[in-house]
C-alpha cells in the first residue's frame, strides 16, 4: 500500500521549470566570450616568446587583470555547462553520470579558484623574480 | 531490448558538411575545456615564479608545445564562429537546406582567416 499521495511521488520527477536556464546561460556567457577570445588569441600567440617578467608586467595592466579573469572564468563556466551535456548525450549509466555531473562541477570550481589565486597573486602580491 | 539498426547509419551514410562541423564543434569544445587546465597550470606557474616558469615556458617553446598551443587557438576560433551560427540559429534562423552547407563553409573560411590574422599578429 502506497501513502504517498500522487503530487509527492511526481515531485522531483519531473520538469522544475528551470529548463531553459542553463540553456539560457550558455548562450549568455557565449556573447561575451565572443570578443574576449579574439582578444586573447592574439595574445596566446605571442606566449611563447615572453619572458616571465614580460608575462607579470601584462597581467598586471588593469584591463589585461580584469579581460583575463573574466575570460577564464567565463570560459570555465561555459565548458563546465558544456561538458554537462556531452555527459548527459553519451553516459546512460545513472552512478556514472552523476559522478561526472560532480566532477564536472568540482573540476571547473577547483581551476576557477586557482585562477583567481594566481592572477591576484601576481597582481596584489607582485612575483620578482 | 532487442537489437534493432539504428538511423542515420553511419557506417553507409555519408555525413554532410554541417554534420561534420557540428561534430567538430563539440570535440574542439572538450579540447578546449582541457586546454583551460593547462592555462590555469600556467598561471599558477607564473604566480609562483621565475623557475616554475622556466618549465612550462620550454614546454610552450618546445615543438609539441606550440603544436598544442597553435590547436587550441584553432579550436577557440574554430569553436567561436560556429558558437556564432548557434546564436544564429537561436534566433530561428538559418535552418534551411541551402543555407546549413552555405553556413559551414562560412565559417570553415572565417575560422581560417582568424587563424591567419591571429598569425600575421604573432609575427609582427
Amino acid at each position: 500500500m502506497n501513502y504517498q499521495t500522487p503530487l509527492a511521488r511526481a515531485r522531483g520527477l519531473g520538469s522544475a521549470r528551470q529548463g531553459s536556464h542553463d540553456w539560457w546561460q550558455q548562450r549568455v556567457s557565449a556573447v561575451a566570450l565572443v570578443p574576449l577570445s579574439l582578444w586573447l588569441a592574439a595574445y596566446l600567440a605571442i606566449l611563447p616568446e615572453a619572458t616571465h617578467a614580460e608575462v607579470v608586467r601584462w597581467i598586471s595592466l588593469p584591463w589585461n587583470t580584469i579581460l583575463l579573469l573574466s575570460f577564464i572564468l567565463l570560459s570555465l563556466f561555459h565548458a563546465m555547462l558544456g561538458l554537462q551535456v556531452v555527459i548527459e548525450d553519451y553516459i546512460h549509466n545513472d552512478w556514472m553520470k552523476i559522478l561526472g555531473m560532480l566532477g564536472i562541477k568540482l573540476i571547473t570550481a577547483f581551476l576557477a579558484l586557482s585562477t583567481a589565486f594566481s592572477v591576484l597573486r601576481i597582481v596584489f602580491v607582485g612575483v620578482h623574480g | 531490448m532487442k537489437e534493432r539498426p539504428l538511423s542515420p547509419h553511419l557506417q553507409v551514410y555519408r555525413l554532410p558538411l554541417t554534420a561534420w562541423v557540428s561534430i567538430t564543434h563539440r570535440a574542439t569544445g572538450v579540447f578546449l575545456s582541457l586546454g583551460m587546465i593547462v592555462l590555469v597550470v600556467f598561471l599558477l606557474a607564473v604566480a609562483q615564479g621565475p623557475e616554475s616558469y622556466a618549465l612550462v615556458h620550454s614546454f610552450l617553446q618546445s615543438l609539441v608545445g606550440r603544436f598544442f598551443l597553435w590547436a587550441w587557438i584553432y579550436s577557440l576560433l574554430f569553436h567561436l564562429c560556429h558558437g556564432f551560427r548557434h546564436l544564429i540559429w537561436d534566433t530561428g534562423h538559418g535552418f534551411e537546406r541551402e543555407t546549413l552547407n552555405r553556413f559551414a563553409a562560412y565559417e570553415i573560411a572565417a575560422s581560417l582567416v582568424l587563424l591567419i590574422l591571429v598569425f600575421s599578429l604573432a609575427l609582427l
